[in-house]
Order: structure tokens, then sequence, then C-alpha cells
């Protein structure tokens, strides 16, 4: 968001001093480009080629120990094998999916609750500057560490012989060991949260941040309660941050097959443990089909999420 | 342009013979600019203390690259240039040589070749064949020709993989969380243990446990549970279905150290492991057990390959360490963590006689018995589990293996997870 209004006001005295010290219309007209061209460059090197190779290569064939250029839909076919014919009983991929959807919801749900609520308490009732950075440094001091890291300290708190286990039966809480506390729905809803909430904090914090205070006093004013106020002022304003962070959360639990593998003892199915497994049999085209699928259906999901809001209006 | 480099590789071929048994010049090589071999395999199979005696011993040094049992192969296949040395499990072959990324190494250059274990070479122990499901070694050793891209039936000069470690894989229990008598794979798959028992995550070997699991409790007969056709492997997979609906797993694992954790930690009690994955486990105090079983073993054997485009003093300096591996020292080191070596004869020569007793002969250790880092592994008076060489090799029932339906598996096994 700064990152746009600074440009627009870097470009702006460029333009004029180029009038004035009369260059030539030519020289204008190309500096807009020249300072696009790099990260024009970056995408273009980095996103754009690997991502046409991974079309491509999605139409090709394969052997155990070969990829042969062709144009071929086997691959997409192969991907929904049983799809059609399996009906009602729901095929590999279509359960995949909806498994991975099922966590996107569950993890979208409890970061932006948890997410909002500590941006809120950022915003709203940290009332210095000094203290309101102290605590955002706080909350991103887990992120110096490795994800993986982050992610197998929970094992020994939540395993059968856990800590949680153990003090959970010495408190006399329970008799066994709960066992669904690791390798379990449970558990990866936990570490996905764990590590993503901070996604949903920063964009929030943003918007509540240029929230105009005096709205809210005007709304107290007129006689809106606390409730009132959030639903109808802050919620409203906070929209674009909502919806980065949710952007944010749902593209990378889709794609999540790491969290979704360890967590869930390898038993739990994911997008891309699928196409782990078919890269490591060497059927690079089949990942590749898969690959556009998931980035087609994760681009439906954002362009879904856009719909609700005009984010350039917003910002 | 192949007929051209054929014409190129026969004339370096004569030359090769002509120079024939002239001694070759190693201490011409020894001054020169040491020699690095990029050697690529699994990080179980990189022991730093081997890299060390032979940077020691021959000048050469040994530059491990660590990668998973399933990146080995696409490594080879993808990124030939990228390694001048794979020690790489045998049932990848029936995918790297048909490739082509790989070169017959030439058994005149190897001082041991008629030394090597029959149980690779010819798929015998002690004169008595073993179960030769899946993709046994033996089947596999041989190339028609250097560059040949299909396997010899009979033997020939050049070799596919000389091999460095191989073993047999069981059942690994905690007995002290166990109060029953183990003796069948079909335990795998027991209610009992149901929530505490685990499998590989690999496809092609998964599928293999749990056609031993299957196969002992009844349910079918395979023709090659190595090589299982479309309706075998249904049948596997709904029955895997079955077993982890019924939560009978606790999780999978995909490595080593996963294995070792799981077991460890206590949140399996029973799972197919490899056999230094138990002496790691019992290294930490922690009792384990490799239960043999009346079924067999389920074996693999892993070996050194060279790529194609090797050539000159790396080529060289990869027989010379190749020669030097098998020369005792690295077989001791190896069978002092459960594995064996490819040489036998030569490894005793490096061990103390109560260790060859201990890990060879199935006898009682006469000394506590250690580990290459000095730990100990097993007190006085402990045998090793399985006993002997001949029992436990002699006792193999199948091989891993790559099957001909293997993307056909592939997609069912990603069923299985995802149900």
């Amino acid at each position: 968001m700064t990152d746009a209004t600074d440009t627009a006001a870097e470009v702006r005295p460029a333009r004029t001093s180029a009038r004035r010290s009369g260059t030539g219309r030519a020289g204008a007209a190309l500096a807009p480009y020249l300072q696009a061209a790099p990260m024009a460059l970056v995408f273009l090197i980095f996103f754009v080629l690997p991502l046409a190779a991974t079309i491509v290569v999605s139409f090709w064939q394969y052997t155990q120990y070969s990829i042969e250029p062709a144009l071929t839909a086997q691959n997409y076919g192969d991907v929904f094998y049983g799809c059609l014919a399996n009906l009602p009983s729901l095929c590999t991929t279509f359960l995949t999916y909806l498994s991975t959807l099922k966590f996107c919801l569950i993890v979208w749900a409890t970061t932006l609750t948890i997410g909002f609520t500590i941006a809120y308490f950022l915003a709203f009732h940290v009332r210095t500057l000094k203290v309101q950075v102290i605590c955002f440094l706080l909350c991103t001091i887990p992120f110096w560490t490795s994800i993986v890291i982050r992610m197998i300290s929970w094992i020994p708190l939540l395993g059968r012989n856990g800590l949680v286990n153990q003090t959970l039966i010495s408190m006399g809480v329970i008799d066994t060991p709960l066992e669904g506390l690791l390798y379990s729905d449970f558990a990866v809803i936990l570490a996905l949260t764990h590590l993503y909430t901070l996604f949903m904090v920063v964009p929030i914090f943003n918007s509540l941040m240029r929230v105009d205070r005096s709205l809210i006093e005007a709304a107290r004013d007129a006689g809106a309660s606390g409730a009132q106020i959030l639903r109808h002022v802050i919620v409203p304003l906070a929209r674009p941050g909502i919806l980065i962070g949710s952007i944010f959360v749902v593209t990378v639990v889709m794609g999540d097959f790491l969290t979704i593998g360890i967590m869930g003892g390898q038993q739990i199915a994911s997008v891309g443990k699928v196409i782990q497994t078919q890269m490591q049999f060497l059927q690079f085209p089949l990942a590749a089909a898969n690959a556009v699928i998931l980035l087609a259906a994760v681009l439906a999901g954002v362009w879904a999420l856009l719909k609700l809001v005009d984010i350039r209006k917003e910002l | 342009m192949t007929k051209i480099s054929t014409t190129r590789r026969s004339v370096l071929r004569g030359a090769a013979a002509l120079a024939g048994t002239a001694a070759f010049p190693a201490p011409f090589v020894h001054a020169q600019e040491r020699v690095t071999l990029r050697y690529l395999s699994t990080a179980v199979n990189q022991s730093p203390a081997i890299a060390e005696k032979a940077s020691e011993e021959l000048g050469i040094d040994i530059e491990y690259i660590a990668v998973n049992t399933d990146e080995v192969p696409r490594r080879v296949i993808t990124q030939p240039n990228s390694f001048d040395l794979v020690d790489s499990e045998y049932f990848s072959l029936p995918n790297l040589v048909p490739s082509g990324n790989m070169k017959g190494m030439d058994a005149s250059r190897i001082d041991r070749i008629d030394q090597l274990a029959t149980v690779i070479s010819e798929g015998k122990v002690a004169g008595e064949a073993v179960g030769s499901d899946g993709t046994a070694p033996h089947e596999v050793l041989y190339l028609e020709g250097q560059e040949s891209t299909s396997f010899a039936s009979s033997p020939t000069e050049w070799i596919t993989l000389i091999p460095t470690t191989y073993n047999a894989d069981t059942l690994g229990i905690r007995p002290d969380l166990i109060d029953k008598e183990i003796s069948s794979w079909a335990s795998l798959l027991d209610p009992d243990f149901a929530g505490k028992a685990s499998i590989l995550n690999i496809p092609s070997i998964g599928i293999m446990d749990a056609a031993m699991a299957l196969e002992a409790r009844g349910d079918l007969t395979y023709g090659d549970k190595g090589n299982m056709t479309r309706e075998e492997i249904d049948t596997t997979i709904a029955a895997l279905i079955e077993a982890k609906r019924a939560g009978q797993f606790r999780a999978f694992w995909s490595n080593f150290q996963e294995s070792v954790n799981l077991m460890a930690s206590g949140e399996v009690v029973i799972q197919s492991m490899w056999s230094p994955a138990v002496t790691a486990v019992r290294t930490q105090g922690i009792p384990c057990v490799y239960q043999p079983l009346q079924e067999g073993y389920r074996a693999w054997a892993s070996g050194f390959g060279l790529p194609r485009t090797i050539e000159g003093r790396k080529e060289d300096a990869a027989y010379e360490f190749i020669n030097w591996f098998l020369s005792g020292w690295a077989g001791a080191h190896l069978s002092k963590q459960g594995y064996y070596p490819a040489v036998l004869d030569t490894a005793k020569e490096y061990m103390e006689p109560y260790e060859w007793a201990y890990w060879y002969e199935g006898a009682e250790a006469e000394q506590d018995i250690m580990a290459p880092d000095g730990r100990l592994l097993e007190e006085a008076g402990a045998t090793r589990d399985g006993g002997s060489y001949e029992e436990r090799m002699g006792a193999v029932a199948c091989w891993n293996a790559v099957m001909d339906e293997n993307q056909y598996m592939v997609r069912k096994w990603n069923e299985f997870i995802a149900a």
C-alpha cells in the first residue's frame, strides 16, 4: 500500500523535471517503463517462465525414467481418474481437495479470530506508539526460527507421552493419554494456526491503525454500544486488512504439505503431498498437471475473495 | 552422432585393453592435485569416518551429497552431471539403466570382483537360493555392454552397481510395550496394536510390507510381491484403507530418523524397520527388538554406480575408492553399525574375533559391543537379533522393488493416503 503511494510520489517530480530540462518526449515516455523493468524482469524469469514450463510439461508424456514432449490431455484425465465413474463416492482428487478446503476454512476462521483480536488490542488498547512497536515485534519473534522447527516443537508437547498428556494424567483429569492430540486433524489445525496467525495480524493491524479515531467517537456520541461500533464501524473499515490476511492464509494453506504431513503423521492427504509423491516417482507431467489444477483452484479462491471487497477502492 | 561416439569408445576400449594389466599410474595421480569425488546417496550411507579415512589413505576427498531415498534415482535421471559416484539401491536400476545415464563398471578394474557376497552376485547364501520376489540384485547386476541400456541374464564384464551395504528388514518392536509373542508379519495389522503401528510412506516399499502382512494373514497369495498385478495392488490397497479407517496406524514414516523417533517416543510399538534404525533406538537406552519372523525378511541392497559422464582422473579415483571400500576397513566400519558389506572376508580382517562372532556368527558377545563411534551398543552376553549372517540373509523372502505397474501403484497409494 505504501509502496504504491511512494512510487506515485516519485514518478511525478521525475516527469516535471524531465519536462523542464527538455530532454525530449521519448526519454520521458521511456522512464516509467525503465523504472518498472527490473521488477518485470524478475517476474518474467522467476515466475512467468517456470509457470509456462509447468503448463507445457503438464501436456507431455512420461515413462518411469523419461519425459517426452507431446500434446496429450492424458495427465489431466489421470488426475481426475474415477471422479465421474465412481460417483457418488468421491475420487482421490476430490477427497484431497475437500480435505484441503476443510483445513483452509477452519484455519482461516481461527487465524482471523485470533489475528483480529491481537490486532485490535495492539491498535486500540496499547496507547503509545513505542509499546505498540515493541508488542508488534514480540509477535514476530517466532518467525526468527525456521517453520519446520516451530512445527516439530509441538511433537514432544502433544505426543502420547508428551508434556500435555503427562500433565493431564498427573492432575487426574484423564486416565489414559489422549491419542488425538498428535497426528490428527487437531494437530494440523493447531500448527497451521500457530504458523500463520501473524499473516492476519499484520495487515489487519495496518488497517486498524488507519481508522480515523473521530469516527469511533462520533459513533459513541450517537449512542452506539461497543459491539455496535465494532460491527458497524471498525470491521467494515478493517475489511482490506482482513481480505489481504485471508488471501495470505488461504493460499498458503492450500499449497501446504509439510505441516499437514508432519503434524498429520503423513496420514492426511494434501495436494502438495500428492505432487511430491508423483515427483518422487518421476511422474513430472502428472505432477505438473496437478500443480496447474491447484493453481487454478487457488486463483479461483482469490478471485472469489476479491469479489467480496473491491480492494482497489478500499486502498 | 551415436555412431561417432561408439567408434570413439571402441578405440578407447582397445587402448584400455592394450594398457592391459600394466600397473595403473597411481603415484602419478597422487602427485597431481587431489581429486574430489561427489558422492550421491542417502544420508544413512554417508559415514563421515569413511570419508575421513579415504582422504587419509588415498588422498581422495569425498564430498557427500545427502538426499532422500527417492531423490537418488531422480538426481541420476535428471542431473547426471551433478555427482561422480552414486550409492543407489538396486531396485532403482530398472529405471536408471534404461535412462542411459549410468555407465557399466569394468569388472576387470575391481580387485575383489570374485569375492562379492554370493547373496548379491548369485542370490544364494551358503549355496542355498534365497527368495527372489522383487528386484533381486543378481538379476540386475550385469549389463550387456558398458553403455547398454538393458540387463544381461548371465554374468558379463560390465557391472551395474558394486555393493556397498545390504541388509534384511523385518518388524521392529518395543518389547517393553508389547506383551505378546510376535512371530509373523501379520502382527503389523493386528487390531491389538491399533493406533500403535506404522509403515513406510515410500509407496514401493510400504506396499511390500503390507503384502508380507496380508500374505501372512492369509488374505491372498501373491505371484510376485515385488511385481504385483493390478488386481493384487487393488486388493492390497483396499486392505490398507480398511486398516487405516479402523485406526491401525499412528503415523507413516519416510526416512530413517522418523522411524527412530516414532519408536523411541513410544508413539509406535510395531513397524517395519531397518536394522541400523533398531540399533539407533537402542543406543538411546530404549529397548527395541528387530524381530525375526517366520515368513522371512524383506531385503535391500545398495551399491556404487558411475554416471555416464565420468572420465579421466575422476574415473580412476572412483575405481580406486571403490577398491579401497572393498578392502576391509569400510566393511568393518559398516558391519559394526549392523549393515552387511560386499566382501565379507576383508571386513573380517578389520574386526576383532569377538566382534565378528557377534555380528556374523550369531554368537554371544564375549565383551561389550561398541558402535564405531565408541558408544555402548550391547553388553557382554547379548546375541544379535535374527542370529547369524546365514540365518538372516538366508531367510530373505523378497527384495525392495520397482514394479511394472509402478504408475498404477502410485495412484492407488495416493488413494490410500487420501482415504
